[in-house]
């Protein structure tokens, strides 16, 4: 079955799809249509779908909804993410499930707002004080929209985090042809709840790199989150040992699981010494460029990365393994090369890695980036 | 009958952190008297605080607790509210909160979401070291006010009160019937606020030689009132809006729009087309079209449209390609058709006028066929013998360009410009196409 949709509309229904039943939003360019059909869907299965006064009340409502059970989502764009800033680290902090989506336009600032970007990509990383790891998906189409927001709450139920949805302007508001019969459903995962009898201690682990149990806010057990740094019982601590215990944890919960955030696709119908690596909207890009270069004979792999972060280092370092040159093309400076870098500086030998970057609010052609394959 | 709870203080951590003499020991006790008073259930009850030494209150409750960011306690106490109507929410916040928060206050109370709000009001900030708050007082000397507040205080009743708040007290940590009021404001169905004045004494007291009298001597001084200051009976927000939604359930979710494929299409290559029009002349609803006729007729197509964000006015450009395969990249660097509809509109495409060559098309309305220079073929539509209205311009000469270079048949275009409209929009559609025959018949090549 065909429908014409855009990204947003793909959006909402991976979100519906995964149980998605809070969503707060402040409206921005070109985050909005998410907004409005959140906001038009959720009454309709008794969910609440509200627009926040801004965007530092938006975030704040789903977070405050997500630790009473429900399934919260935003939406916004660069100028809103920079307010989302705080949160996210409470997010992080007070370890509350929530999808964030970022569609990103053209930056700093207010910067273009109708216009396509991907410079993001290091401030969903790095966008909140203390440098704990976030995890970060990237849809190409509309499909991978549907699967990778099902994913997203899935990851956000699972290690009980603030995950981002890193789209941007063309991917969300351009209507597409999409095969919707192929749209996959991925069984939902929701939090692991903390069993109604004995007692419930909120911030209990017992390897550091688990997940703590939850009960809602309005349950059984009597709830105490917190965004300050805490023990297990959520009090405010000082103690260097339960600090560290705190923090390793933060750190362990995602990095432990580094295997099960490498989604990638990699085409590599056989060895060859170029591999282009790309994500999101320059990835389709990217696949059209490798069409055209093996249709005149020449040989190259592409990798599309769908988790940006953590870095799918494992299968990067598969793909780029044994190739002279590493082309990574995105609208920005070069934010992913550096990632790219770091991994090639590992291998022997040591590909080139050169970057195709427009910060001009166009898309990179395939052309831009069939002339980078030799 | 569950038993009686005598105090939801935690017996655990009985002693509060403040410094000897705060204010916020005798609020909090005052909190816990009248949850005594109201015997709430602790599972069905929430305490919200914000940052600053008042934010480590709900550590000594045995409710359930959520601490949160400086300011913005109340949309946590919003979310959990609308998440879950049922609940009993209590914000406790300074007078810091306040100020850091006060957009968040404001709509609060404009909205009326059923949350209480005690401010523990002590006149400065204490936890990071007595700096001047939104509600320090003229004069007040603080440690970022060394010569005296030149500040107007902020009367946090008054902006509560005149935007909607159900319930709103000013008074001091020391009145007597505090407990009775914190019942009263928690009974509230919508938004209540006590503003509650009291002594910071590591800070604004020693710094202003402060004690109650001078606090009761400066509330009175400022003309402020003190007691029950508003009590209205407005919806609250959270239940009005289940309410608001009740019909809307059940109704299907997200619906998918299958698109049929009816019609055949002969086009072999993908075909880029943009048109270049004005906004109010149907351009993007018109693209829409296109781009549903090629579904109708096996294809596989994408639309982009690029407006001012002042969308009633200038130009309107949306890009479609159509083609047999699935498209990737839905950039159009050099159309393979450029419809150039109106002043606006070619102003927005010299570059991929430029870029286009003998193989391409440019179809062209006569005023604008002198005003393009480009090596593409130009084919331009007399509209002197078929007037065609403004607004129906870039559906006529679309549906023109959809005959011409056979893009796929008409009948399926048709189809798409009455798919979902209602009935006088589709006949008005109707008679654009209609039109598009006799321009099409008098193009001049
Ligand atoms: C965004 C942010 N800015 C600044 C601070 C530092 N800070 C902590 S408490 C506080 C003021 C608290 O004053 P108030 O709300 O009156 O509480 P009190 O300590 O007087 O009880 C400030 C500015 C912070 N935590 N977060
Ligand atoms: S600094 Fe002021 S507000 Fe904080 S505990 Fe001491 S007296 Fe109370
Ligand atoms: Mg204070």
């Amino acid at each position: 079955m065909r429908e014409f949709m855009d990204g947003a509309e793909a959006i909402t229904r991976g979100a519906l799809a995964a149980g998605c039943n809070f969503f707060a939003g402040y409206p921005i360019t070109p985050a909005t249509p998410i907004l409005l059909r959140m906001l038009r869907e959720l009454p309709k299965i008794g969910g609440v779908g509200i627009q926040g006064e801004d965007e530092i009340a938006s975030i704040g409502m789903c977070i405050g909804a997500a630790m009473t059970g429900a399934k919260a989502m935003t939406a916004t764009s660069g100028p809103g993410l920079s307010l989302y800033s705080e949160n996210i680290g409470l997010g992080i902090m007070g370890e509350v499930p929530l999808v964030i989506v970022d569609v990103m336009r053209l930056g700093p600032a207010t910067g273009g707002a109708t216009t396509v970007a991907q410079g993001d990509v290091q401030f969903l990383r790095w966008g909140t004080s203390g440098g704990f790891p976030v995890i970060a998906l990237c849809p190409t189409n509309a499909a991978e929209c549907y699967a990778l927001t099902q994913r997203a709450f899935n990851f956000a139920e699972r290690f009980r985090t603030p995950v981002f949805i890193a789209t941007d302007k063309e991917m969300i508001s351009a209507q597409q042809s999409v095969e919707t019969s192929t749209f996959e459903n991925i069984p939902i995962a929701d939090r692991a709840r903390a069993p109604a009898e004995g007692e419930f201690v909120p911030y209990r682990v017992k390897r550091l790199a688990d997940t703590p149990l939850f009960s809602p806010i309005g349950g059984a057990h009597l709830v105490r989150f917190t965004t300050s740094m805490h023990g297990e019982r959520g009090i405010l601590t000082k103690k260097p040992s339960n600090v560290n215990k705190t923090s390793r944890h933060l750190y362990e919960k995602i990095e432990a699981h580094r295997a099960e955030f490498e989604l990638v696709a990699f085409d590599a119908p056989e060895r060859a010494p170029t591999v282009v690596v790309s994500y999101g909207i320059t990835a389709r890009s990217m696949i059209e460029a490798a069409r055209d270069a093996r249709a005149a004979g020449k040989k190259v792999s592409t990798l599309t990365v769908h988790s940006l972060w953590p870095v799918p280092a494992r299968a990067l370092r598969d793909a780029l393994r044994g190739a002279t040159r590493v082309v990574v093309p995105e609208l920005n400076f070069g934010q992913y090369r550096l990632e790219i870098e770091r991994i090639a500086l590992a291998l022997d030998p040591r590909p080139q890695v050169i970057g195709v970057n427009r910060v001009d609010g166009e898309l990179i052609t395939p052309g831009e980036i069939e002339e980078q394959i030799l | 009958m569950l038993p009686e709870i005598t105090t939801y203080r935690n017996s655990e951590r009985a002693r509060y952190p403040f410094c000897p003499g705060c204010g916020h020991a005798l609020v909090n006790d005052h909190l816990n008297a009248a949850l005594v008073q109201l015997q709430l259930d602790p599972r069905q009850t929430v305490i919200v605080t914000d940052i600053g030494c008042v934010g480590m209150s709900d550590q000594y409750f045995d409710v359930h607790a959520f601490h949160g960011l400086h300011g913005r306690a109340l949309t946590y106490a919003t979310g959990i509210k609308l998440a879950k109507p049922a609940l009993k929410v209590i914000v406790l916040m300074g007078d810091g909160g306040v100020g850091i928060g006060g957009h968040h206050l404001l709509n609060a109370a404009r909205r009326n979401i059923g949350v209480t709000v005690l401010v523990f009001n002590n006149l400065n900030f204490g936890m990071t070291g007595g700096e001047h708050s939104v509600t320090t007082p003229h004069g007040g000397i603080t440690a970022t006010t060394r010569g005296g507040n030149l500040e107007r205080p902020l009367d946090i009743c008054a902006t509560v009160a005149v935007n909607g708040a159900s319930f709103v007290y000013r008074g001091t940590a020391f009145d007597k019937d505090l407990p009775a009021r914190i019942a009263e404001a928690i009974q509230t169905p919508g938004f209540a606020l006590l503003d509650l004045w009291e002594l910071c004494t590591a800070y604004y007291v020693p710094n202003n030689r402060f004690s109650k009298t001078e606090l009761l001597q400066t509330m009175q001084a400022l003309g402020l009132a003190a007691g029950v200051l508003q009590r209205t009976e407005n919806a609250e927000f959270a239940h009005a809006y289940r309410a608001r939604i009740t019909d809307q359930r059940g109704q299907p979710v997200a619906p998918s729009q299958p698109v049929e494929q009816k019609f055949e299409s002969a086009l072999a290559k993908p075909t880029r087309i943009v048109l270049a029009g004005a906004a109010g002349g149907k351009v993007r609803s018109t693209a829409s079209a296109l781009a549903l006729g090629g579904m109708y007729s096996g294809l596989w197509a994408t639309q982009r449209d690029d407006y001012p964000t002042t969308v009633m006015s200038g130009y309107s450009v949306a890009e479609v390609i159509l083609s047999r395969a699935e498209i990737l990249y839905m950039g159009i660097e050099k159309p393979d058709i450029l419809a150039v509809i109106s002043p606006e509109g070619l102003s927005q495409v010299p570059r991929q006028l430029r870029a286009m060559d003998a193989t391409q098309t440019v179809y062209v309305t006569p005023d604008l066929a002198n005003q393009i220079e480009t090596r593409a073929r130009k084919v331009v539509f007399d509209l002197d013998r078929a007037p065609v209205p403004k607004k129906a311009l870039a559906l006529a000469t679309t549906a023109a360009i959809v005959r011409h270079a056979r893009l796929y048949p008409l009948e399926a275009l048709r189809e798409a410009i009455c798919a979902g409209q209602r009935a006088e929009f589709a006949q008005e559609n109707l008679r654009a196409l209609e039109a598009s025959e006799t321009i099409l018949q008098e193009v001049v090549s």
